[in-house]
């Protein structure tokens, strides 16, 4: 595994042939197609395409911790959690706008994943898996705890309202175009963050650490706080989109954050490409829309097809979507 | 089913009007030929056990369509799998309001799916009817004028569990063991609808978490503060703790066990067949295994459905018999619709429902809304444990107007 991702960065560093003009351009195109469905799509589409970019958001959390830095976590579902309910609970019983709630949300949210950083310290690989595992089981429960149920809601959970559009926009859009744009504009900045963080000196440190932590530590890296430095940022990206989940579904309560979410975003880590930033883009939209499509297959047996696609995809693209991106951009260049 | 008086005189009225007709030809999910009605239901997921509600309503209404539809159209009942997650039902809900257009939404099942999409329903204005949830919070004809549920709701069971007590002991000091949440509340809420003000004096209320090993220290603080009735609002293994602790320790109030948790194997047997004889429940169904049942016309009905449309059906699956009640009472406000199927109509008469038998209700159990009652049913009939089965006694007892 480790050679397929050693490869791109290579690759990346021994293409400084992009001039800032294509540079450019990519930005562009990527801008347009991000747009563009603002104009192309009815509500209900544009809510749906929302929710894989929010999805995208958090797989691309997970792909930080687990895709570069080796660490596997199957509880990136309550870092989730924790971000929509310090959302919906300040926007709910303290009235603070949603733009303010993203602050404290992210805060809370990297202190969580520094503080299960630290027993990652010591337990690896599958050991690691299941203690975050048993995270994600957890959250729920505790959602629903007598002592914090004031503030939670209990099992009722939260209303909350999505952020109406502002009144200085030159169009008049819908709520539910504004939520898009803004889900898109805040996904954009962790995207583009998380990609400077990676392509830089910290993203080739936490992936030596992923490969050889041995060496790496011979190296001078100090692996521990690298690790729980990804953790947190890392929840702190999964956090986000949590907080994002919140105000675009209006409501949030335990029956929504099961460990089945969590698995959700390992699987969209698995099939986008493990450590890509593209990648999560892919795994966001697969598990969104893959699930539809069993369903429009099947009604008898939607989980059946699911898993039938899934073992497709990994067949066919066994380094996930961004292998075969990287294949195809190899043999182009190669030609 | 027979057109009653008040189909007739809708369909008529809606016949002479012409805007009515043209309102009809305008009304979403409507046309000429077609009415889309919606559902979700956990067709995946841990919770899958009750897509066999959905798959029986989509029986009833290729039934319905074989005998020539509603007013000459076809239903065209679309449900979608929500895996019983809160966000995938508003998700599946937009979808079918926004992209396939639905008249209206029918039968979704759970409390916290059809909790995400509450508001959003109301805002929209498209009928929410007969939820296949428990719950009580259905029943807000103010705040939340689209939605309504069908089943009995908690609340109303505990009613009738107050009001048989207070009948048969007017002087009952009634003990209350509930799980703390919205479930276990609901009982809460159901004895003080009967008591009132006297609640505080003659009720002592004692809770358990969900989380809790053993109930054995409830049990005992109730005995001991001299309750002589004890009604219980909890889940299927704590009934069962429940159940032997009141019989070890020798005391014998009389025990009043929600119908969530009454499964002869899952509560009875773990229980004790023997400690639990003389505990009461509450059901509004028709129990398809009761030999009483064997020739009753209602049952034949259901059976014959069942022989033609869902021949490898599981007859001893008692969802089937709650959706075949849930679809009749749907059918029966299509038809009352006469030719107007806009979104006001269709909740008008869904909350204008004259008292409704079906089939698979015990008889006297009648279906009935009204503008200002949003609980379709509020009977039930008791019945008691004989250390092998449930009987049936008494006459059915109506919940309390609230």
């Amino acid at each position: 595994m480790s050679e397929n991702l050693v490869l791109p960065l290579s690759t990346a560093s021994a293409r400084p042939a992009t001039s800032a003009w294509q540079r450019l351009a990519f930005v562009l195109a990527g801008v347009a197609l991000a747009v563009l469905p603002l104009f192309l799509l009815e509500s209900f589409h544009l809510f749906q395409l929302t929710m894989a970019v929010i999805m995208a958001l958090a797989v691309l959390g997970l792909n930080i911790v687990s895709g570069y830095n080796g660490q596997i976590s199957l509880g990136h579902g309550a870092f989730f959690a924790v971000g929509a309910y310090v959302t919906a609970i300040l926007m709910s019983h303290l009235d603070w706008s949603f733009w303010a709630t993203l602050a404290p949300s992210a805060a809370i949210c990297g202190l969580v994943g520094y503080g299960v950083g630290f027993p990652a310290l010591r337990l690896g690989g599958l050991y690691l898996a299941l203690t975050t595992f048993s995270l994600a089981v957890a959250v729920p429960q505790i959602l629903k705890h007598k002592a914090i149920e004031d503030w939670t809601g209990g099992v009722q959970g939260l209303f909350i309202t999505k952020p109406e559009p502002p009144t200085w926009l030159p169009l008049a859009i819908t709520a539910d175009q504004w939520m898009y744009l803004v889900t898109v504009g805040i996904a954009a900045a962790c995207f583009l963050l998380a990609w400077n963080l990676i392509r830089g000196r910290i993203g080739r440190a936490l992936m030596a650490t992923r490969d050889h932590p041995t060496a790496a530590e011979a190296m001078g890296m100090d692996t521990a706080t690298l690790k729980t430095r990804a953790f947190a940022t890392s929840a702190m990206i999964t956090g986000i989109a949590g907080s994002l989940s919140a105000v675009a579904v209006e409501f949030v309560a335990p029956d929504s954050f099961t460990f089945g979410v969590s698995i959700t975003l390992f699987v969209g880590m698995v099939v986008g490409g493990v450590a890509s930033i593209l990648g999560s883009l892919f795994g966001g939209l697969f598990v969104l829309f893959v699930p539809n499509i069993a369903e429009a297959i099947s009604k008898a047996a939607p989980g059946v097809i699911y898993g039938i696609i899934l073992i497709a995809f990994l067949f066919i693209l066994p380094d996930g979507f961004a292998g075969l991106l990287r294949r195809i951009a190899a043999k182009l260049r190669g030609r | 089913m027979t057109i009653n008086r008040r189909a007739l005189l809708t369909g008529t009225a809606a016949v002479l009007a012409a805007p009515a007709i043209a309102a009809a030809q305008e009304a979403p999910g409507v046309t000429a030929t077609e009415i889309r009605i919606g559902s979700t239901n956990a067709l995946s997921g841990p919770a899958s056990s009750y897509s066999v509600i959905s798959r029986c309503l989509t029986a009833m209404f290729k039934r319905l369509n074989d005998q020539g539809g509603i007013a000459g159209r076809q239903v065209n009942f679309i449900v979608y799998d929500d895996s019983y997650q809160p966000p995938r039902t508003l998700e599946q809900t937009r979808r079918l309001v926004e992209q396939d257009k639905v008249a209206f939404l029918f039968n979704q099942l759970g409390t916290p799916t059809n909790s995400a999409i509450h508001r959003y329903v109301n805002s929209r204005k498209v009928p929410h009817l007969f939820l296949a949830t428990g719950a009580d919070k259905w029943a807000q004809p103010k705040e939340y004028p689209w939605t309504i549920g069908w089943q009995p709701s908690y609340r109303t069971e505990a009613q009738i569990y107050a009001k048989y007590a207070l009948e048969q002991k007017p002087a009952a000091k009634i003990g209350l063991l509930y799980q703390n949440d919205d479930f276990g509340k609901d009982y809460v809420n159901g004895v003080r609808d009967i008591l009132g003000d006297r609640f505080d004096a003659v009720v002592k209320l004692v809770s358990h978490e969900a989380t809790d090993a053993t109930i054995d220290s409830q049990i005992v603080t109730l005995q001991s503060s001299g309750c002589d009735v004890l009604i219980c609002g909890i889940i299927p293994r704590f009934a069962a703790q429940a159940i032997r602790k009141v019989f070890d320790i020798g005391w014998k109030p009389m025990m009043f066990m929600t119908n969530v948790s009454v499964s002869g194997s899952i509560v009875m047997q773990p229980a004790g067949v023997e400690k639990g004889i003389g505990l009461i429940t509450s059901d509004y169904r028709k129990d398809q295994s009761d030999p009483s049942w064997a020739d009753d016309a209602g049952m034949n009905e259901w059976r014959d459905f069942m022989r033609r449309y869902i021949p490898d059906g599981e007859l001893g699956d008692n969802n089937y018999t709650y959706a075949y009640g849930a679809g009749s009472t749907m059918i029966q406000v299509l038809r009352q619709c006469g030719t107007n199927f806009s979104r006001d109509n269709i909740m008008k008469q869904a909350t204008n429902i004259a008292p409704l038998e079906i089939g698979t209700l015990l008889p006297g159990v009648k279906v009935s809304t009204g503008p200002a009652n949003y609980h379709p049913i509020r009977q039930m009939q008791l019945q008691r444990w004989d250390g092998k089965s449930w009987v049936r006694f008494g006459g059915v007892i109506e919940g309390a107007n609230v």
